[in-house]
């Protein structure tokens, strides 16, 4: 199988799936739907983890290209392709997407087979955003993903589900409509400027826009990655999805879908608008800040246990916008390491509420009490996400925390001084959580009866309790997987931010590179066709 | 031994494995479980002091072993800020190393060594009847502990000492919460871990101002950039100032001393080993250990030694008046602190270092004693229903009386040396002024009464215990005892090592040729090692490491050669000084024994308690409640963040959420508007349209019958008509 | 005069044709009709074959094996559209079922 086959096929598998499932399945086989989604998202993960064997670590090149073309007309291409940032979310995506999956294996009883295409769905349009290097598929797959989430929140979800359902979908919506905007304004100026039609990103890396028309790109761009982060102040429709949505669905909307928001500041705004970032980066700093606070001291008096890992999240989220617009190597560096993290401890964080949930039916903090003493195992999973989340040295946490700090630090140390505040906090909400669960008496004989975790359920939460520890002992692999592009970017940012020092960045990649490169497989493809066949040939 | 100092550390953390993972289920014995620990903590110690041997044997200049087990931490190329070093841009990179020096050894011979003896201790003191089922979870906490408190010490940079710092800080939280069904345990072992990390996050600031300023975190990197620099440049100023931050909140000082008495909800083990005797004291290790930076910052000296005796004097006053053993002890704690904090504000580092260490013998001691105590007495605290203890509990007694003399300073035990050396030197060091030598001896005085108080409402006079509990006093098990036996004996020799000028006379002086702490640690201390460190090329460095990961990286610089500065004066001036050291060291001795005298007078006849309260009301309500900072905080900071916290909620709820709302409600009303548009004029005028097509259409509707044959005679009429028409026409 | 000739032929396929006819105006039952279609069709067939036989060409023989085929098709789905209405109106009486009415 050619590499860029296995790239697509990591993509596209869970859509298949999905499609296998609508059409092989009736609703009634509950289980074997169950046993095939399993067993699809687990194989992708498993495919996903192959890509790591052909990758190369060493370069901010586009890996596993595939460009083909799709809408000539308009100069719409099929090309997508990876380089380390890519491939650590997908890694991401895909672990998460098989915990999710595997999590609902009790927590849903009706239309298990819609819920379970959905979830599939879910995951191609969320895998399709971090490989798609053409503006138009990567809208395709923007929208993709929210059909799904929508339905997954909306039929799935709790008592008030309709309206979180339809908040989410028309504030995402809204954001994503200023992204096409600002993306048909690149497009003209393009064409205005090369005479080319194209929504290629790469080709776009290698334009410098003039700084006004920056701005507008910039501004029409960040709303629709704000609102998805989300930074403050577009952060309310957040709580009422996270509430509303079955655990599976928090868990890839903590863990994946938040990242997407990140990832377009990162993918786009700062590459392609490099003036604009500088210039606005302050004000996003300010914004982050504000979100670090006022996220964990809104956590900190939530009375619902899922609320509060959500208002968590848009604390966390903050730590990650002001390292990634600190603009500086560990910032960036910090902020795609934090997304990771956040991923894995967040995700975890909301399967506890939904384990817990699915026990009693309650998420009133105030109902719970005393559950170390009947759930040793739950309480021991339970502090180790709760202890990455507020950044344990030795946890995955502090990793992105300190080097979005020390970033912070380089760029500005009043901003690192008020963002430290958010780690006290962090500290403060997420324990006294953890003492009003798990610590005192017991408080109902319904609490006593509870069951402790079986193997499943374990399953489920050892993996990200194991990574988390093993990305704060030993982050190295990430770190490396993701300088090669910061560099990248923080050059093109920053020209000559690398003088005097040993590390000459690599450029941005570019399309013609991509290009070549495709042509050199085909020929190589080619050759050895022809090889093999003259080798037949021979044999005869 | 000394190449494998590394171990050190991990060692405990395979008592954390087996019994993390495997006792509650698997082995199911609470004495292997206890034995396992306190083995791993004993192997630790051996290794330890092997390694500390070995190290005495080099010369002073390769006193320092460093390994690097793995890069842990190498991200991105950082641009420094404005700095005197000339280092402009530097990666950051930190690797998982170890170091192995003077302080180092010093400090791991404390925490294995009294941390082993806590332990063994602590397997009779966790065994209850019915067995507790946590008894497990109790061990891994503390192996844990232990763990992370070794890689604080032996860590070789500052991101390492972080690991270990807020590792130590999560094992307290664990452990002061370990009785997790009382709600007060949960709220203090939240309220350590949040007020801790107020201090941590001062550390941190500090440790990005450390980076950005000298381009790395390992310390003698650090310490060899900081040569660069003039006493009282404004960035080391700062860097020391946050560096203090953490050290108030670790070590409990003023005004983050709050969690520390709060802490003594959790077994009394976990209060001797980590509210006693070294948890708390990290703060003290990390100034020790950056020295250099803060004697380049005057300033920050002077801060840390007015803290230090403040915290001295406030905790003893209220440890004066408080009923509660453990309560008693735990201000002693923090009083005891802030003599080391005052002792490196002088600039007598080794001191601070010197008092840690004797205060971890003697108060570990008091601790386990008052543990023991407490053991007879079914969990009784409150010392007005203990008394004439000695008689049943006579090793206890006996032992809890050597502590109680260490303490107060009575010539010949460990604390007379220590606490007489910071009072020297808070009068004649450095930094040093009449004032903090005046509060330290007042607080000697205090510590005195109360510690003599504590002893005889305990020990001696009339027993005030209920019948039920007098006929079940007993004095504890060997398991407990011996380790307090052993405590005792270090806390009357541990003083010897550090013997004052004005006694090195006879064979204490031939003692002081063999051993004196000041020198041990001198390289460490006066910084000299540090000014040597650039003799050693980087890529010398960074290729041995390349070359075998685990290989030890060796040692640094020439012989010292530098003599310091005061050490020269001091021994010009020998002869002045020595007059003045023994009039100092009588008077603070007068003053301890006034204090004793004292307690004796209101106490000994077993007092009565509210004594002192009618004769000094207004002074003693201040003290019996601590002052009311517990409440000054709730009021001011706890409670206004919570205030804040629901505000904000609200806000979010109401304004935020609120204007999202009113969109959406708008955009509501606009559509119901287009409606009304659409139905009335525009559906309108089409309807009118529709309307003449309306009624025309009811004429012929009248032909579509439905009726298929209908239809179907219609079609053949309709083809026999036209066919016809096309033939006849 | 020959025994049969070309104008036989056309009587007997009129006479179908009339029949065929004024069975679907007139029967009332769905099935009734659509075998009076088929008559028809083949009144039709009839026309072809005589007039290929009589005149020198093939092409109307052919073309009767594909309207066999296509009548065969059709009443597959009328019968298929009868069944369908008989499980919807409970009858297959024409005039029962007017839903095209206006």
């Amino acid at each position: 199988m050619s590499p860029s086959l296995l790239l697509n096929l990591v993509v596209f598998l869970p859509a298949l799936g999905a499609l296998a499932i609508a059409l092989l399945l009736g609703k009634e086989r509950a289980s074997e739907i169950r046993w095939a989604a399993n067993i699809i998202v687990l194989v992708d993960f498993l495919a996903s983890l192959l890509l790591l064997r052909g990758f190369d670590f060493g370069t901010a090149e586009l890996q596993y290209v595939t460009r083909l073309s799709w809408i000539p007309s308009i100069g719409v291409e099929y090309f997508t392709g990876i380089d380390g940032i890519s491939l650590t979310l997908i890694l991401l995506t895909t672990l998460l997407g098989s915990i999710a999956l595997l999590s609902s294996w009790t927590y849903i009883t009706s239309r298990i087979k819609e819920y379970y295409i959905f979830l599939l769905l879910l995951q191609t349009g969320m895998l399709g955003v971090f490989i798609s290097f053409d503006f138009f598929l990567f809208y395709i797959f923007w929208e993709v993903m929210l059909v799904p989430m929508y339905f997954l929140i909306g039929i799935w979800g709790g008592k008030n589900r309709l309206y979180a359902a339809i908040k989410f979908f028309l504030y995402t919506l809204a954001g994503s409509v200023l992204m096409l905007v600002a993306i048909l304004a690149l497009y003209f100026y393009n064409h205005s400027v090369t005479g080319e039609w194209t929504l290629n990103v790469l080709s776009y890396y290698q334009l410098s826009i003039p700084p006004d028309l920056q701005w507008w790109v910039f501004l029409g761009l960040f709303f629709a990655f704000a609102i998805k982060v989300p930074m403050w102040p577009f952060h309310t429709w957040l709580p009422d999805a996270h509430v509303q949505a079955p655990t599976a669905g928090s868990v890839i909307l903590a863990g994946v879908l938040l990242k997407m928001g990140t990832y377009g500041f990162i993918r786009f705004s700062l590459p392609i608008l490099p003036d604009a970032s500088l210039q606005f980066a302050p004000f996003i700093a300010v914004l982050s800040i504000i979100a670090i606070l006022y996220g964990a001291l809104v956590a900190l008096m939530q009375k619902d246990w899922k609320s509060l890992v959500a208002y968590s999240s848009v604390s966390h989220m903050g730590f990650i916008t002001l390292g990634i617009f600190a603009l500086n190597p560990l910032g960036l560096q910090g902020g795609l390491f934090q997304m990771l993290a956040h991923g894995v401890s967040t995700g975890g964080l909301f399967l506890i509420v939904g384990l817990a949930y699915e026990r009693t039916h309650t998420r009133e903090i105030a109902a719970y009490g005393g559950l170390g003493q009947v759930m040793p195992v739950f309480a021991t999973l339970f502090a180790i996400l709760a202890l990455s989340s507020m950044g344990l040295p030795g946890l995955n946490g502090f990793i992105g925390e300190f080097l979005i700090l020390i970033g912070s630090f380089e760029w500005n140390p009043v901003y690192t001084y008020w963002a430290v505040w958010g780690i006290v906090l962090a500290a403060a909400y997420l324990l006294w959580l953890y003492q009003r669960v798990m610590f005192g008496e017991l408080k109902s004989d319904k609490l006593a009866a509870l069951q402790d975790l079986n193997l499943r359920e374990v399953m489920t939460l050892l993996p990200l309790a194991l990574l988390a520890v093993w990305m704060g002992l030993y982050p190295q692999p990430l770190l490396r997987t993701l300088e090669p592009p910061v560099n990248a970017i923080i050059e093109r940012v920053h020209p000559g931010y690398f003088a005097g020092t040993d590390v000459s960045p690599p450029a941005l990649p570019s399309a013609d590179a991509a290009r070549v490169e495709q042509e050199d497989e085909e020929k190589s493809a080619v050759d050895a066709l022809a090889d093999a066949a003259g080798h037949a040939r021979v044999r005869q | 031994m000394l190449e494998y100092f590394w171990l050190i550390p991990l060692i405990p953390l395979v008592g954390v494995t087996i019994n993390g993972l495997f006792a509650s289920r698997f082995i199911r014995n609470e004495n292997v479980t206890g034995i396992i620990a306190s083995g791993c903590m004993l192997l630790a110690f051996l290794i330890g002091a092997g390694a500390f041997v070995q190290l005495a044997g080099l010369p002073v200049a390769e006193r320092n072993v460093q390994i690097e087990l793995y890069d842990w931490l190498d991200a991105g190329v950082a641009h420094m800020h404005d700095n005197e070093a000339g280092v402009t841009t530097a990666r950051f990179r930190v690797s998982f190393g170890f170091q192995f020096d003077e302080l180092s050894a010093l400090m791991v011979l404390v925490v294995t060594g009294v941390g082993f003896l806590i332990h063994v201790y602590a397997i009779g003191y966790m065994k209850h009847d019915p067995p507790d089922p946590g008894y497990y979870r109790f061990f891994t906490y503390m192996n844990l502990f232990a763990a992370f408190m070794l890689i604080l010490v032996l860590g070789s940079s500052y991101a390492m000492m972080f690991i270990g710092w807020e590792g130590v800080g999560l094992c307290s939280y664990l452990l002061i919460g370990y009785y997790y069904q009382k709600k007060s345990a949960g709220d203090a072992a939240k309220k350590a871990f949040v007020v801790n990390r107020i201090g941590d996050a001062g550390f941190l600031l500090g440790l990005f101002a450390i980076f950005f300023t000298f381009g790395t975190l390992d310390y003698d990197g650090v310490f060899a950039g900081a040569a660069h620099y003039s006493a009282g440049a404004g960035v080391l100023t700062f860097i020391t100032m946050m560096l203090l931050v953490g050290a108030v909140g670790k070590s409990a000082q003023i005004p983050l001393f709050v969690w520390l008495p709060d802490a003594m909800e959790g077994p009394t083990p976990v209060s001797a080993l980590i509210h006693a005797a070294t948890m708390v004291t990290a703060g003290v290790y990390m100034i020790v250990r950056s020295n250099v930076l803060f004697s380049l910052a005057p300033t920050t000296m002077m801060v840390v030694a007015a803290i230090g005796a403040l915290t001295a004097l406030f905790a003893a006053s209220i440890a004066m008046v408080q009923n509660d053993i453990k309560r008693v002890l735990a201000y002693s704690t923090v009083s005891q602190l802030g003599y080391m904090i005052l002792a490196c504000g002088v600039g007598a580092y080794a001191v601070g270092i010197f008092h840690l260490m004797t205060h971890a013998f003697f108060k570990a001691l008091l601790f386990m004693a008052a543990g023991s105590v407490m053991h007879a007495l079914h969990g009784e605290l409150d010392m007005w229903k203990m008394g004439n203890l000695r008689k049943t509990m006579p090793i206890t007694h006996k032992t809890f009386l050597v502590g109680t003399l260490a303490i107060v300073g009575v010539p010949g035990l460990a604390g007379f040396f220590s606490k007489d050396e910071i009072l020297w030197n808070a009068w004649a060091g450095t930094h040093g002024s009449a004032w903090l030598w005046a509060v330290g001896t007042l607080v000697a005085g205090m510590t005195a009464f109360y510690m003599t108080r504590m002893l005889l409402l305990t020990f001696y006079g009339n027993s005030r215990m209920d019948e039920h509990t007098e006929q079940h006093v007993h004095e504890s098990p060997p398991v407990m005892t011996y380790p307090l036996i052993v405590l005792a004996i270090l806390s009357v020799i541990g003083g010897y090592v550090g013997i004052p000028a004005n006694l090195q006379l006879g064979p204490l002086a031939a003692l002081h040729e063999r051993i004196d702490i000041t020198r041990w640690l001198e390289p460490v201390t006066s910084g000299t090692r540090a000014q040597e460190a650039p003799g050693t090329g980087d890529e010398e460095h960074t290729a041995a490491v390349a070359a075998a990961p685990l290989q030890i990286v060796g040692a640094i610089g020439e012989p010292v050669t530098v003599v310091l500065q005061e050490e020269r004066s001091e021994q010009a001036g020998h002869q002045d000084h020595t007059a003045m050291e023994w009039t100092l060291m009588l008077i603070s001795t007068a003053v301890a024994l006034a204090g004793i005298g004292l307690a004796y007078r209101v106490y000994a006849g077993g007092g009565v308690a509210d004594e002192p309260f009618k004769r000094f009301a207004a002074p003693y309500r201040v003290l019996w409640n601590k002052y009311w900072v517990d409440e000054a905080y709730d009021a001011v900071f706890v409670n206004r963040i919570k205030d804040l916290g629901r505000g904000l909620w609200v806000l979010d709820d109401a304004l935020v959420d609120g204007t999202v709302n009113g969109i959406a409600n708008a955009t509501l009303q606009a559509a119901n508007a287009s409606v009304e548009f659409d139905t009335r004029v525009i559906d309108g005028s089409v309807d009118g349209g529709a309307g003449v097509f309306w009624s025309g259409s009811r004429v012929l509707r009248a032909l579509q019958s439905g009726y298929v044959q209908n239809y179907a005679l219609i079609i053949s009429v309709g083809v026999f008509v036209l066919v016809s028409a096309y033939l006849f026409f | 005069m020959d025994a049969l000739g070309l104008n036989h032929y056309l009587l007997l396929s009129a006479l179908l044709f009339g029949i065929g006819v004024i069975g679907v105006l007139i029967r009332r039952n769905a099935i009734m009709v659509l075998m009076c279609l088929e008559l028809i069709f083949n009144a039709a067939n009839i026309n072809l074959v005589a007039v290929s036989r009589f005149r020198p060409d093939l092409a109307g023989q052919i073309f009767t094996i594909f309207t066999i085929t296509v009548a065969a098709a059709e009443v597959v789905i009328g019968l298929g559209l009868v069944i369908a209405m008989f499980r919807n109106a409970l009858t297959v009486n024409v005039d029962e079922i007017h839903l095209l009415k206006g």
